[in-house]
C-alpha cells in the first residue's frame, strides 16, 4: 500500500507538471483526486490494514493528497497565467497608429493674451468694464481734454455717424475712463478692453478696427511712482520676474505727466535684435497721471484725488507674444491659423 | 524733425556719440526715431588733382588721367567723362573705396589700361546740382562725337575740316588750346581753317584737338540746342560728368568734410504739444537741459539802410484778427538771386531740405533754426503795396507754388493785395508772387496764424506742408520778430540784398506770460518723489522758465504748460522718469473680478471650445449688400443700420445688425482655402441696433456658431444642446423655423428656454451659402447673449443617487409622418404617472409594411420610484397610460 501511494504520488506529480491545458488538468484531477480516482481507491483499502498500521498509513495518505492538491493548484495557476499571456499577446496594438481625433476648439490668440491681462489686473483688485463702441464724441474727445480742433477729431482719422460729429466709432477705449468716473464710486480700479476704430487702410500693421485695453486707478494719494510700480509688476507677470521696464516722457491730452513704458527685449536682453528692431526695448503701452482737467470735468476734485491711467494696443501685443507678423491674420480667421493656438 | 548735429553744436556743444545722444534725448522727452551718419556709405574717397590727360589708345571717347591724390606717386585713372581738364580738383574713389548705395570701387583694367580707382560725379556721391550749383555742366557738341541718325545721310560729313561751313554762320573749328579762366569758364583757342580765334566758353567738355561747331556770328561754341541736334547724335554731349570741386581743399583730403557729408543727423518724433521743438533752437534748449551744457543763443543784428521808408512801401491789414495773432514783415530791396553759400546748402541738405536759391533758402533756414515758417514774396506783385490777410471769398481761385490751382472758401485764410490773393496763409505761397530770377524787392512774412484754421484749410485742400504742420500745433507769437530779423541778417550776410529799416508788426493779442506758483510739495506728492526745490528750480531755469521765489513764469514758446501737473512733468522728465521710485499701490482695497455677464461670456466661450468650435474675431462693420447676400427682404426692418458717413469703403460702411454675414464670410474664406477640413467656428460679437440712449446704438451680443464638414442639422443641434446644458438652461425645446430667409426652410429651428426664444440655427440657405462662394452645406446658429443670460439656470443642487433599481421598457409606436418626435416625447411625459425618469429616442423606421405616410418611432423609457423597488405591474401601468396618451394626443399606436 505504501508503494501504491508512492507511485500515485510520483505519477500524479509528474503528470501535473507536464499538463498543457485546463481540460487535461481537470482530467488528471478526476483521475487522481476524484471520488473514483486512484487515491480514493487506495484509501478504500485502509480497512484491510491493522490498527497499528492504520495511523501511519493514514498520515501518509493525507500527505500524498495534500501534495497532489498543491501540485494541482500550481499547475492550474500556471495554465491560467499562460492563457492570459497568450491573450494579451494577441491583443497587442500598434501604438504608432494615430489616436482617434478629438475636435478641440481654440481660443483666438488675441483673447488668450487678453485673458492673461484680465487675470493679472483682477488679482490686483481691478474691475473689468465694457462699454459702447458707438460713442459720443463728447466722451471720446472733449471729456478727455481733446477739444474742438484736435487733429484726431478729423474726418480723415475718425468714423462719424452724423455731420455734427456728435456720434462716432470710438477711436480709443479711453472714453471708458470717463464712463467709469461718471458711474463708479471712488476709489476706482478698472480695466476696459474692447474694439476701437480708426480710419486706417488695412495692411500688415494697420486695421480700421483693432483692440485696446484701458486701465485706470483713482484714489487719494496715488502717485506716478505707483503707476511705475504697478505697470512694472504687470510686465514682470507677463514676461518674467526679471523683466526690466523703462519709462519715457510722452504726450497724451488726458494725462500729465504722460509716459510710454518699454520693456527690455526678452529675446536679446536689451542687446538689440530683430524682435526689438535693434533698439533693445519694446514699446508696450502709454500711460500717465490723469490730467487734473479730466478729473475736474468728471466732478472729481484733483486736489483730493489723483489717478493714473494706461492704454495699449492688444493686437500688437498678441502679435509680439505669438510672433504673428501680419495683423490681417488676426481678422482673417483661417482655421490653419486659429488651430495653432 | 531732422536735426543736424553740426548745426546743433552751434548752440550747445554736445560731443557724445549718436547712440548715447539719442538715448538721453529720448529719456528726457524728445524721442529719437533714428540717427544717420550722412557719409556712412562713403569711405576712402579723397580729393585729387588731375595732372595730365591723354586720350585712351584704344577708345574714341575715354581719357587716361594722372592724378595727385596726396600720395608719393600719382595714380592713373581711366574715365569716359569729358568735362575735366588738367589742374581740376575732383573727388577720387581710390582702390577699395565705397560709395552710396553700397557701391564698391576697386582697381581694374579698362580696355587694357589700368585704372586705379574712379573719379566721382555728383550722383555717385549722393548729391545733385542743387547741392553744388556750380558743378552744373554745359556740354558743347563735339564733332568727333557725331553719330548720324542715318549713317547713309549724315548732316555733317565725316571728313569735315576746320573752316568748312556747317550751316549759316556755323563752321567747323579745331580746338588748339584750352585754359582755365576761373569762374568764366575756359579760354579757348581755335583754328577755323587757317584763321585763329580765341574766346571764353562755359562748355567744360572742350579739349585740345577737338573738332567743334563754331558760330562766327555769336563767337561761341555750339551746343546740341544750337545745332538743333538730338542727344543720340552726340552721345557724349551730356550734362553729366565728374564733379569738379571749387572747394578749399588739397589732394589727399578726405572728401566727406569737403562736401559736407561729415555731419550726423538725428530724427526726432516730436509730440504735438511741443511745436517749439520743431526747430534747431528748440532742440538745442532741450539738449542743453538734458546734458547740462550751456545754451548759446544769438540775437540777430540787421544793419538795414536800404532806400525807402518801409511804411511808405508796405501796409498790412489783418481783417480777421482772431485768426492772425501776429503778422510781422520786413522788406529787402535790390535782391540778387543766386545760389546760397555752401555752409547753408549743407545744413539745409542735412535737415532734408533741398537748396533752391539764396532767398528761398534763407526762409527755409530760418524756419528750421527758429521753427517759424517764413514766406518770401515778390514785392512787385503786391499791387498797391498793401497786404491784406483775410478769409478767401467763396470760390476764389489761387494757384500755389506747386502749380496746383485751388478753389477756396471762407474757411481758408489768404494773403492778398488789394486785388487778388497772392498766397495761402500758413500753407503755401502763390505762384503769382513767386521769387524768380529777376526779383528785385522781397517781402519777408513772419506771421502767427490760428492753428485750427490752418489745419482745417490744409486738410480741406489735401496739402499739408512743412509750414502748415507747424502752424497747426499753435506757434509762439513772440517768435515772429526774431525770426524775420534773422532772415534779414542772413540776407546781409549772404549779400543777397539790402534790408529796409523798420519792421511791420501787427499784434492782435496781448502778450501775457503765464505765471504759476511753484509748489514743490504738490509736485512731489503727484510724482511720489522727494525732488528738492533747488533741483526743480534748476530744471525749470534750464528749460527757459523764469523762477522768482515761488513764482514760475512760463516762456512764451511753452503754451502747453498751464498748471502744476505740467510743471511736474517738466521736473519729472529732467529728473528722469527712471529715477522716480516704483511703488505698489496703497490705499483702500477694491473688489475686483468678473461680473455675472463676463462670467457667462467666459463660460460660453469655454463651452463652445469644448464642443470643438474655435473662436474668431470679425469686423463690426459690413457692406450694405451683405444683407442681400443673406437673402433678407429689401424692406426688412433689420436692415436699418448705423451708417458711417466717412467709411474707408463700401465694404466697411455700416454697423452690422446681424453677425450672419461676418460668420458666412469667414466660413466661405475657409471653405475656399480648407475645403476638406472639419471647420467649427464661434464668435461672441456685437450687433449694433438703432434706438439706444443718447442717439447711440443698442449693442447686443450674439453667440454665433458656424460649421461645415462632417456636419448635419443634428450635429449642430447637439452642440447647442450641450451649450444650453452647460449653462443649466431649463425647459429647452425646439420649434421648426420656416421664415428666416437665411436658413434652409426645412432645416432650421428656434431654440427656446421656457417661453423665451434663445436663438435660431440650422443649415444655411443654399443660395446664401452660394453668395459666399460655398457650393456645399454650411451650418450656423445665432444665439442671443441676453437670452442666454436669462436662460442660465441656478447653481446645481445635489439630488440623492437612486437607491432602488429602475425598470426599463422599450416601446415603438406607429404614427403619421408629420407627427414630430417632440410631440411624441411630450405625450410620453404627459402620460407618465410620476415613475418616468428618462425618455430616449432610439429608432425611427419607415417601411412599406407600415403604410404610406407612416413611421415607427421607438423610445427607451426608464421608470423608477425613489422609495421602493418597482414591480413589473406598477411599470406596466405607467406604460399603459403613456401609450393611451400617445394614441389620444398623437394618433400613435403601439407597433
Amino acid at each position: 500500500m505504501k508503494e501504491q501511494l508512492a507511485k500515485i504520488r510520483a505519477d500524479a506529480l509528474s503528470a501535473f507538471e507536464n499538463v498543457k491545458d485546463a481540460a487535461a488538468l481537470d482530467e488528471l484531477r478526476v483521475r487522481y483526486l476524484g471520488k473514483k480516482g486512484e487515491l480514493t481507491a487506495v484509501l478504500k483499502q485502509m480497512g484491510r490494514l491493522s490498527a497499528e498500521e492504520r495511523p501511519a498509513m493514514g498520515a501518509l495518505a493525507n500527505e500524498v493528497r495534500a501534495a497532489l492538491e498543491n501540485a494541482l493548484d500550481s499547475a492550474s495557476q500556471k495554465i491560467e497565467q499562460a492563457a492570459l499571456e497568450l491573450k494579451l499577446k494577441a491583443e497587442t496594438v500598434d501604438v504608432t497608429i494615430p489616436g482617434r481625433q478629438v475636435q478641440m476648439g481654440c481660443r483666438h490668440p488675441m483673447n488668450t493674451a487678453l485673458d492673461e491681462f484680465k487675470e493679472i489686473f483682477i488679482g490686483m483688485g481691478f474691475t473689468v468694464l465694457d462699454g459702447p463702441e458707438i460713442e459720443l464724441a463728447e466722451l471720446n474727445f472733449d471729456r478727455l481734454n481733446a477739444e474742438e480742433g484736435h487733429p484726431s477729431r478729423d474726418w480723415s482719422d475718425t468714423f462719424y455717424f452724423d455731420t455734427d460729429e456728435r456720434v462716432m466709432l470710438r477711436s480709443q477705449t479711453s472714453p471708458m475712463q470717463v464712463r467709469a468716473m461718471d458711474s463708479m464710486e471712488l476709489p476706482i480700479r478698472m480695466i476696459a478692453p474692447g474694439r476701437v476704430y480708426r480710419k486706417d487702410e488695412v495692411d500688415a500693421t494697420h486695421s480700421p478696427m483693432f483692440h485696446q485695453v484701458e486701465g485706470m486707478v483713482i484714489d487719494r494719494g496715488v502717485t506716478m511712482a505707483d503707476l511705475k510700480g504697478t505697470l512694472t509688476t504687470v510686465a514682470q507677470k507677463i514676461y518674467g520676474s526679471n523683466t526690466k521696464t523703462r519709462f519715457r516722457p510722452h504726450h497724451f491730452p488726458f494725462t500729465e505727466p504722460s509716459c510710454e513704458m518699454d520693456v527690455q527685449c526678452h529675446k536679446c536682453d536689451g542687446a538689440g535684435c530683430a524682435t526689438c528692431k535693434g533698439e533693445g526695448w519694446i514699446e508696450l503701452l502709454g500711460a500717465g497721471m490723469i490730467h487734473p482737467r479730466v478729473l475736474e470735468m468728471a466732478g472729481i476734485d484733483p486736489e483730493e484725488w489723483s489717478g493714473w491711467a494706461f492704454g495699449f494696443g492688444l493686437d500688437r501685443l498678441a502679435m509680439l507674444r505669438y510672433k504673428i507678423d501680419d495683423l490681417r491674420l488676426i481678422f482673417e480667421n483661417d482655421v490653419r491659423f486659429l488651430e495653432q493656438f | 524733425m531732422n536735426l543736424s548735429r553740426k548745426w546743433l553744436n552751434e548752440f550747445v556743444q554736445i560731443d557724445i556719440d549718436d547712440k548715447d545722444f539719442a538715448e538721453a534725448m529720448t529719456l528726457s522727452g524728445s524721442k529719437v526715431e533714428g540717427t544717420a551718419d550722412l557719409g556712412a556709405e562713403i569711405s576712402n574717397v579723397v580729393a585729387g588733382r588731375i595732372q595730365s590727360m591723354e586720350r585712351h589708345p584704344d577708345s574714341d571717347h575715354m581719357w587716361v588721367c594722372r592724378l595727385d591724390v596726396g600720395k608719393e606717386t600719382p595714380i592713373q585713372i581711366v574715365t569716359g567723362a569729358w568735362n575735366i581738364h588738367p589742374g581740376d580738383l575732383v573727388p577720387v574713389a581710390l582702390h577699395n573705396s565705397t560709395l552710396p548705395g553700397g557701391k564698391k570701387i576697386e582697381k581694374g583694367m579698362l580696355r587694357g589700361v589700368l585704372s586705379d580707382g574712379m573719379m566721382c560725379g555728383l550722383a555717385e556721391l549722393g548729391l545733385d546740382e542743387r547741392d553744388f550749383p556750380y558743378a552744373a555742366i554745359t556740354p558743347a557738341a563735339i564733332l568727333n562725337d557725331y553719330h548720324p541718325i542715318d549713317p547713309a545721310k549724315p548732316s555733317i560729313p565725316a571728313n569735315i575740316q576746320p573752316g568748312h561751313k556747317i550751316f549759316g554762320p556755323v563752321v567747323a573749328a579745331r580746338v588748339i588750346n584750352v585754359g582755365d579762366a576761373g569762374e568764366d569758364g575756359w579760354s579757348c583757342g581755335i583754328d577755323i581753317g587757317g584763321s585763329l580765334q580765341s574766346f571764353f566758353t562755359p562748355c567744360q567738355n572742350v579739349h585740345e584737338g577737338d573738332l567743334v561747331a563754331y558760330n562766327t556770328k555769336t563767337g561761341a561754341i555750339c551746343t546740341l540746342a544750337d545745332l538743333h541736334a538730338e542727344q543720340k547724335e552726340f552721345p557724349h554731349c551730356i550734362p553729366d560728368g565728374i564733379f569738379v570741386l571749387q572747394e578749399d581743399c588739397k589732394p589727399g583730403d578726405d572728401i566727406k568734410p569737403v562736401i559736407g557729408l561729415d555731419d550726423h543727423v538725428v530724427e526726432f518724433e516730436i509730440t504735438p504739444n511741443r511745436p517749439d521743438c520743431l526747430s534747431v533752437i528748440g532742440l538745442a534748449r532741450e539738449a542743453s537741459a538734458t546734458f547740462d551744457k550751456p545754451l548759446t543763443l544769438h540775437t540777430p543784428e540787421v544793419k538795414g539802410g536800404a532806400d525807402g521808408v518801409l511804411t511808405d512801401l508796405l501796409d498790412v491789414e489783418t481783417l480777421d484778427a482772431d485768426l492772425v495773432p501776429r503778422y510781422t514783415a520786413r522788406m529787402v530791396r535790390n535782391v540778387k538771386i543766386a545760389p546760397s553759400p555752401k555752409w547753408m546748402r549743407e545744413r539745409l541738405r542735412a535737415m532734408g531740405v533741398r537748396p533752391i536759391n539764396n532767398i528761398v533758402d534763407i526762409t527755409n533756414y530760418v524756419m528750421l533754426e527758429y521753427g517759424q515758417p517764413m514766406h518770401a514774396f515778390d514785392y512787385r506783385y503786391v499791387n498797391g503795396g498793401k497786404i491784406i490777410v483775410r478769409r478767401a471769398a467763396e470760390g476764389e481761385a489761387l494757384t500755389t507754388l506747386d502749380g496746383k490751382e485751388h478753389r477756396l472758401n471762407a474757411n481758408h485764410l489768404v494773403i492778398a493785395d488789394e486785388g487778388r490773393a497772392v498766397g495761402l496763409a500758413g500753407i503755401m505761397g502763390g505762384l503769382n508772387s513767386e521769387i524768380v530770377a529777376d526779383t528785385a524787392d522781397v517781402v519777408f512774412e513772419s506771421a502767427c496764424f490760428d492753428g485750427t484754421c490752418i489745419r482745417k484749410g490744409a486738410l480741406a485742400l489735401g496739402m499739408r506742408t512743412e509750414a502748415s504742420a507747424k502752424f497747426e500745433k499753435g506757434l509762439d507769437p513772440m517768435n515772429t520778430l526774431p525770426a524775420v530779423n534773422r532772415a534779414c541778417e542772413l540776407v546781409e550776410l549772404l549779400g543777397a540784398g539790402e534790408v529796409v529799416d523798420g519792421v511791420i508788426d501787427i499784434l492782435n493779442f496781448v502778450p501775457q506770460p503765464t505765471v504759476l506758483p511753484l509748489e514743490p510739495d504738490k509736485i512731489n506728492a503727484l510724482l511720489g518723489t522727494r525732488v528738492p526745490q533747488e533741483e526743480m528750480v534748476s530744471i525749470l531755469t534750464k528749460l527757459g522758465f523764469g523762477v522768482e521765489g515761488d513764482q514760475v513764469s512760463v516762456p512764451s514758446w511753452r503754451g502747453d504748460v498751464r498748471r502744476m501737473a505740467d510743471l511736474a512733468e517738466e521736473v519729472a522728465r529732467l529728473h528722469g522718469y527712471n529715477n522716480i521710485p516704483s511703488t505698489l499701490m496703497r490705499g483702500q482695497t477694491t473688489q475686483g473680478g468678473y461680473s455675472p455677464v463676463q462670467k457667462l461670456e467666459n463660460k460660453l466661450g469655454a463651452l463652445c471650445r469644448t464642443c470643438g468650435y474655435s473662436e474668431i474675431i470679425t469686423y463690426s462693420f459690413i457692406s450694405p449688400s451683405a444683407y442681400d447676400k443673406i437673402l433678407w427682404d429689401k424692406n426688412d426692418s433689420n436692415r436699418s443700420s448705423f451708417k458711417i458717413l466717412n467709411p474707408l469703403g463700401e465694404d466697411t460702411s455700416i454697423m452690422r445688425t446681424t453677425t450672419m454675414p461676418s460668420m458666412l464670410e469667414v466660413l466661405g474664406r475657409n471653405y475656399n482655402n480648407n475645403r476638406n477640413r472639419t471647420v467649427r467656428l464661434y464668435e461672441l460679437g456685437r450687433i449694433y441696433l438703432p434706438g439706444g440712449m443718447d442717439g447711440l446704438a443698442m449693442e447686443a451680443q450674439i453667440l454665433t456658431l458656424g460649421a461645415y464638414g462632417g456636419m448635419d442639422f443634428f450635429t449642430l443641434k447637439g452642440a447647442i444642446e450641450a451649450i444650453l446644458k452647460g449653462i443649466r438652461a431649463q425647459n429647452v425645446h425646439f420649434e421648426p423655423c420656416t421664415e428666416d430667409p437665411s436658413y434652409h426652410p426645412g432645416r432650421c429651428a428656434y431654440v427656446y428656454s421656457g417661453d423665451n426664444i434663445v436663438g435660431v440655427f440650422g443649415q444655411v440657405h443654399p443660395l446664401a451659402a452660394k453668395n459666399f462662394g460655398v457650393d456645399g452645406e454650411l451650418y450656423a446658429a445665432e444665439l442671443s447673449f441676453d437670452a442666454l443670460l436669462l436662460a442660465q439656470g441656478a447653481d446645481p443642487e445635489y439630488a440623492p443617487l437612486p437607491k432602488y433599481p429602475p425598470i426599463t421598457r422599450d416601446i415603438a409606436v406607429v404614427c403619421a409622418e408629420d407627427v414630430s418626435v417632440g410631440a411624441l416625447e411630450a405625450a410620453i411625459r404627459k402620460g407618465a404617472k410620476g415613475l418616468l425618469k428618462e425618455v430616449a429616442l432610439f429608432d425611427i423606421y419607415r417601411g412599406k409594411n407600415l403604410g404610406e405616410g407612416k413611421k415607427s418611432v421607438a423610445f427607451n423609457l426608464v421608470l423608477r420610484a425613489d422609495d421602493r423597488s418597482l414591480t413589473g405591474e406598477e411599470a406596466d401601468e405607467d406604460v399603459k397610460s403613456i401609450l393611451e396618451t400617445l394614441e389620444k394626443d398623437c394618433g400613435a399606436v403601439l407597433r
